[in-house]
């Protein structure tokens, strides 16, 4: 008998006020351990899908589940990482990290602990009584990643957390994260720019087309996990980012305005 | 010049060219009319000559400016918090505090010397309506200036308001209330001063630096009266600097005002 998906959208559609359709007729779904890349033209709506999975905009139409319970019910199951770290600066790393386990109510002690565990993670343990002003811009994301992982989510969504950062540093924030879910298995909604990353990171890579924001393609990624620096190199994985890519191409074409 | 010394000693040598040129002025004025000028030395005796009395009217003043200081701190907060809560709030409110900023104080003057009499509590009052303004404003805005990736964060995480306020907007306010707190440390001792002048009592010697401003000034006590100005003028110093104290205890871990001088 098939898994129920952990994420369900059905038909989901969303529009601001009395604003053109922003994402028209949505349907995806996402079992456990997926990790779902979302990838598209600027405005075709990857960003505002992620926010209504997590629950931070409502839906103008359709529904969403998470964990067969709304968004609001399985607040507990998901965690996001913003495109900024977001991190208090008044707090240093290990009190950043350890926020959302205070916004639950759980003591200082066992809040500690999880923290300092999860910044081992993500290879910051001798950084938890820095001041986010002291750390770098990857540093910065790795606290916020670590923050996101202190819950031990079953739902991560992350909007296009590597954006900011210099190339070499976004491959290694990539590999990282594939390493640290080899520790924890959580299903993951990527929003990203980059095709290389979708295709490193993702088993499943969504193809959205804008105006409105709708999914155009979804391509399966075949490489087994672990990826390391092997698979960027291997002859594959470069076929599949130039096909992403012309993909891509086509479908930015396509939303582009008509001159005369 | 190593610049730690550098910053000695450039105030100090201007400090020594001012009194110079204060005794040069001096000993030009005609001789009848030097009475308008004493000179630092003069100063430094009516200081001997008045201490008892200066550091009677200094311990009422400062007690005056500490309490409407601490009031308008309190009630400053607990209003910001209010105001940064609902822009409703806001709205309604902000023309009648703009109305109480803008009526100069003096003019309140005899009508609290009438409702609670004069003295102390006048003095009080004075401080407070002087100080509350920076500081309401000043706090107010920091509360709803929260960076809004952050409160976006912590409704990710299902805050409650109570965690939203206090975890959140109220420590990312801190450097807007310091900067209020600042201002208003320069106020509290003018306030009080300006209260003891307007409203002041010497009742059971309750009389302040503004009061005893009065009787020099009535009894042409010239160098007291330059004294009793100094002592306000460090009055005003120990006030700032407690706060720049606290403000740097609050903020240098993290804020980006104290990056420079950390580095």
């Amino acid at each position: 008998m098939p898994t129920p998906p952990l994420v369900e959208l059905r038909d989901v559609t969303k529009r601001f006020g009395a604003g053109p359709v922003v994402l028209d007729r949505i349907n995806l779904t996402a079992g456990e351990g997926d990790f779902v890349s979302l990838i598209g033209p600027s405005g075709c709506g990857k960003s505002t899908l992620l926010r209504l999975i997590a629950g931070l905009t409502p839906l103008t139409d359709g529904g969403v589940t998470v964990c067969h319970q709304t968004p609001d019910q399985a607040a507990a199951e998901l965690a996001f990482v913003f495109q900024e770290p977001t991190l208090l600066p008044w707090l240093t790393v290990t009190h950043n990290v350890g926020v959302p386990l205070q916004l639950r109510g759980i003591g200082r002690e066992q809040r500690l602990a999880i923290s300092r565990r999860v910044l081992e993670l993500v290879r910051l343990g001798d950084r938890g009584a820095a001041y986010p002003r002291q750390l770098s811009g990857g540093q910065k994301m790795r606290v916020s990643i670590a923050r996101a992982l202190s819950l031990s989510p079953k739902l991560l969504l992350l909007d296009e957390p590597f954006g900011a950062l210099d190339e070499m540093t976004r491959e290694h924030l990539n590999e990282e994260l594939l390493a640290i879910r080899e520790h924890q298995a959580w299903t993951a909604f990527f929003v990203t720019h980059s095709v290389a990353e979708a295709v490193f990171l993702s088993n499943r890579i969504v193809v959205m087309a804008a105006k409105p924001g709708r999914i155009h393609a979804e391509i399966a990624v075949p490489f087994a996990y672990p990826r390391t620096e092997a698979t960027r190199l291997s002859r594959e994985y470069l076929d599949l980012v130039a096909e992403v890519s012309r993909l891509l191409r086509s479908v930015e074409e396509a939303s582009q305005p008509v001159h005369a | 010049m190593n610049p730690r010394l550098k910053s000695i000693l450039l105030p100090a040598a201007a400090g020594a060219l001012f009194i110079a040129v204060w005794y040069a002025i001096r000993f030009a004025m005609a001789e009848e009319m030097q009475f308008l000028l004493p000179t630092p030395g003069e100063i430094l005796g009516a200081f001997r000559e008045n201490g008892d009395s200066l550091a009677r009217a200094t311990l009422n003043t400062t007690e005056g400016a500490l309490l409407g200081f601490a009031a308008a701190i309190l009630v400053s907060m607990g209003l910001a918090l209010a105001l940064s809560l609902s822009s409703l709030v806001r709205v309604s409110l902000y023309p009648y505090l703009m109305m109480l900023q803008m009526t100069p104080v003096i003019i309140f003057a005899p009508i609290l010397v009438l409702w609670v009499g004069a003295g102390l509590k006048s003095v009080v009052v004075i401080t407070f309506l002087i100080c509350f303004f920076p500081l309401v404003v000043n706090t107010t805005q920091g509360l709803i200036s929260t960076d809004r990736n952050l409160v976006e964060l912590f409704r990710m995480y299902r805050a409650n308001k109570a965690q939203e306020i206090f975890l959140l907007r109220v420590p990312s306010a801190l450097p807007y209330f310091f900067t209020g707190l600042r201002i208003a440390a320069t106020l509290a001792p003018i306030g009080a001063l300006v209260g003891d002048y307007t409203a002041g009592s010497s009742a059971g010697d309750g009389g302040g630096l503004g009061f005893q401003a009065i009787i020099y000034s009535s009894q042409a006590k010239y160098p007291a009266l330059f004294a009793t100005a100094a002592v306000t003028c460090v009055l005003g110093f120990i006030f700032v600097a407690i706060v720049l104290s606290l403000s740097w205890l609050a903020l240098h871990h993290w804020h980006d005002s104290y990056e420079r001088a950390d580095r």
